[in-house]
């Protein structure tokens, strides 16, 4: 029979303030830690959401980005009349050429200037980002100076509001509608009419081609005969994952930086934990020896300081936790070094980033704990009675 | 006053693994931040290194959109502007993504020049000159990848499609230690050359001009004509000092800046409760003591130097260690950051924000014990005793 779990609640209740500072230190730890894996797992949902598995997106060889690629005219026509591309239900090609270039523009509140996606697409585009609904407003009409802007940028940048104008090329653009992109990336993004805006910037070639596949299955024939094609040096991938692609190196930083601060800083917690620990050891050196003579093992010594330690470390990592989930009202929006565009996403915490942090504080828990709890299992029972 | 010393480092060494442990816990602490700070500083070092007697302009939709370079000598013509250059982003990828360096295509006649920081051996500079697929490399990157002169570079475009070949002429040294040494600069003429044949269409067009001023007081008017200039035409410009210019690219990123500076205070916030902890655990047991030494008639004021004294000792000794940690592991972690941040320097700054962070946990730490320690009534500090 071990020692009961009351006693050793009643041990950490005792002491409150050092169980409270302790507890605190590891909160904060854990904190720290989740708020990283939650930014990193809102970059994540943000592209996966950005586009849809049956979408294949064609840019220039070896461009990495849209702002970077350009395919020309008589390229897109090429890439826009492959036979593999599907119809919609009115029978319409489901392909679009897109422009895609970035414009500055001041945020909100503070005025700093920032770069924001503009993108120039066709109906079918539009069609083909089912997850893009119109919340306010109209969408922009073919032909026409006429934008909507995602719901993140709307709201964070002067002259992307409803009914705003933005300057680009010589010409008033007014801002007619505003769209939900849900958590994607398209949400940080302007839309427009591609053909307008090929005429506005005088540019002689499109950023991409995007089009549906008839037969989502048939992805891999299609990429090898776009690049395989002498007339075109373009290269082929899946919507998701060309997105997923281009946030690499941010999402690569978040991760570095999590581990590196959540090593560092444990250390911290780790020695916060060994010190209460090792002090609650020394206050009961005569409580160990009574229980020891009334014949409890020094294996339920062990067991319940480690209890002990993993206790403490536990509500440490539930305070933490808690103290992180507020995290999700709000959203970030910074640049992505890869596009140079600005990209919103929100902290977002999920099973995984529940499950990882109560077991980092547990680590956390279990280190701190594990010296002190060898020391008391060790104890004399003459000596630790002496003590009395 | 030497009791108190006495007492004080005596009460310091009676719990050797505990005061260890937090002193270690400490050095971690300070040394962290000291290292955030750093990292947060390397972001703003375009910035710190960049003059306000030099303009950038660009085109005022955003830097995608080239300018075109006949604008150079409209802009040269103007009162007030010493020397003109441009310069234009290239991109390339060295073998692989991860090996990045900026690259940009510039106009090698003046681009030296206008930018004295840049030290260039005389004779190299002049090779540079005469060989078309020449390049000028910072220090820095050339030590990275074991460039000698005479090397050929290949990178592969990604805004300029194909494979570039590039011959090392000259390496060049900044002028102090907030120089960037990591660029990499080759002639423009090579670039327009060639996308004149794949890519007429982008030929004769730039990224950005810039502009040397006779007079740094100028530079607010001196932007507003070269603006005005172009108002109104196909590609109208925006001209900024080269340090706003910087700072706009700074300001872009700057959430995650922020991050990092939240959390560089959030670790000061966790050293606090740990060592708030071991102070309150010393006092606690040192209850009896303290009422003794009330009951024998030293003040509350001894009492109080007792106690925050151990705990800024013990804090301010371990700040110190950490503090000169600093040093060495900015070091290594700027070495292993490479060329993606090309200016790593511990600032003095710093070091103060450092100390003054060790101080405040010391003070923090020792005040409530030592306000219990006083308030508490001689018979009930003395009753634990029996």
């Amino acid at each position: 029979m071990g020692i009961p779990l009351s006693y050793i609640i009643r041990n950490l209740w005792v002491r409150k303030l050092t169980t409270a500072l302790t507890a605190l230190g590891m909160a904060l730890v854990v904190y720290v830690f989740a708020a990283v894996l939650m930014l990193s797992e809102g970059l994540e949902k943000t592209l996966v959401q950005t586009g849809s598995n049956d979408n294949v997106v064609v840019i220039r060889r070896s461009a990495e980005t849209e702002i970077q690629s350009a395919v020309y005219r008589d390229q897109a026509t090429l890439v826009a009349s492959l036979p593999e591309i599907g119809n919609d239900a009115n029978g319409d090609r489901l392909v679009s050429k897109e422009v895609v270039v970035l414009v500055v523009l001041p945020k909100r509140g503070t005025n700093k200037p920032s770069n924001v996606t503009i993108r120039g697409l066709s109906p079918a585009g539009v069609n083909m980002r089912p997850q893009v609904h119109i919340v306010q407003g109209r969408m922009f009409r073919p032909g026409s100076a006429e934008i909507v802007a995602g719901n993140k940028i709307a709201r964070g940048f002067t002259g992307a509001g409803l009914g705003e104008h933005i300057r680009l090329g010589q010409q008033e653009w007014t801002v007619v509608g505003i769209f939900d992109a849900g958590n994607s990336g398209f949400a940080s993004e302007l839309w427009g009419d591609a053909d307008q805006m090929m005429q506005i910037f005088r540019r002689e070639s499109y950023s991409s081609v995007v089009f549906r596949l008839a037969d989502p299955g048939n992805f891999a024939a299609v990429k090898r005969k776009l690049e395989s094609d002498q007339r075109l040096t373009v290269e082929a991938e899946r919507e998701p994952r060309f997105y997923a692609r281009q946030s690499e190196l941010m999402s690569n930083f978040l991760k570095i930086l999590g581990t590196i601060l959540s090593a560092i800083f444990s250390i911290g917690a780790i020695i916060g934990a060994m010190i209460t620990m090792y002090a609650s050891v020394a206050n009961r050196t005569a409580e160990i020896g009574t229980l020891r003579a009334i014949g409890f093992r020094r294996w339920n010594i062990l067991s319940a300081f480690m209890l002990e330690s993993l206790l403490l470390s536990l509500v440490g990592g539930v305070i933490g936790l808690t103290m992180a989930s507020f995290l999700q009202f709000f959203t970030v929006s910074t640049m992505n070094w890869q596009t140079f565009a600005e990209l919103a996403f929100s902290f977002t915490m999920t099973h995984r980033v529940i499950i990882e942090g109560l077991l980092f504080a547990l680590l956390m828990g279990f280190a701190g704990g594990v010296l002190p709890a060898l020391r008391a299992a060790r104890m004399n029972i003459i000596d630790a009675l002496r003590a009395v | 006053m030497t009791y108190l010393l006495r007492l004080i480092f005596r009460n310091l060494f009676r719990h050797p693994l505990r005061s260890l442990l937090t002193a270690v816990g400490i050095v971690v602490a300070i040394t962290a931040f000291g290292l955030l700070r750093t990292t947060v500083d390397a972001w703003y070092a375009g910035v710190e290194a960049s003059s306000s007697s030099r303009l950038v302009t660009r085109n005022k939709n955003s830097l995608v959109f080239p300018l075109p370079l006949h604008y150079l000598n409209k802009i040269r013509q103007l009162d007030g502007v010493s020397k003109v250059s441009y310069a234009e982003w290239f991109g390339g990828i060295y073998i692989d993504k991860k090996n990045f360096f900026p690259q940009f295509a510039v106009d090698g006649r003046t681009y030296f020049e206008l930018y004295p920081e840049f030290v260039v051996p005389p004779e190299e500079l002049k090779s540079f000159l005469l060989d078309r697929r020449g390049v000028i490399v910072g220090r820095k990157t050339a030590a990275q990848y074991g460039w000698k002169i005479g090397d050929l570079i290949p990178l592969q475009g990604t805004i300029y499609p194909g494979t570039w070949d590039f011959v090392i002429e000259g390496i060049y040294r900044g002028i102090d230690s907030k120089t960037d040494e990591t660029q990499f600069f080759f002639h423009w003429e090579y670039l327009n050359e060639i996308t004149k044949k794949t890519n007429p269409d982008n030929a004769d067009k730039i990224g950005i001009f810039l502009v040397g001023l006779k007079h740094a007081q100028d530079a607010p008017l001196i932007a507003q004509r070269i603006d005005a200039l172009f108002a109104n035409s196909l590609a109208e410009t925006l001209t900024e000092t080269e340090k706003a210019f910087q700072l706009g690219f700074v300001a872009m990123t700057e959430a995650i800046l922020l991050v990092i500076q939240a959390v560089s205070f959030l670790i000061i916030l966790i050293i606090m409760a740990v060592m708030a902890n071991t102070m309150a655990m010393a006092a606690r047991e040192r209850r009896a003591e303290y009422a003794i030494l009330k009951a024998m008639g030293f003040t509350a004021r001894f009492i109080v130097g007792l106690i925050l004294g151990e705990s800024l000792l013990l804090s301010l000794s371990a700040g110190a260690a950490g503090i000169v940690l600093i040093f060495p592991t900015a070091r290594d972690v700027g070495a292993r950051f490479g060329t993606l941040f090309p200016i790593f320097n511990v600032s003095t700054q710093t070091l103060w924000m450092a100390a003054g962070a060790a101080l405040l946990v010391g003070v923090v730490a020792g005040v409530v014990p030592a306000w219990r320690a006083v308030r508490t009534p001689v018979a009930e500090g003395m009753r634990g005793m029996v």
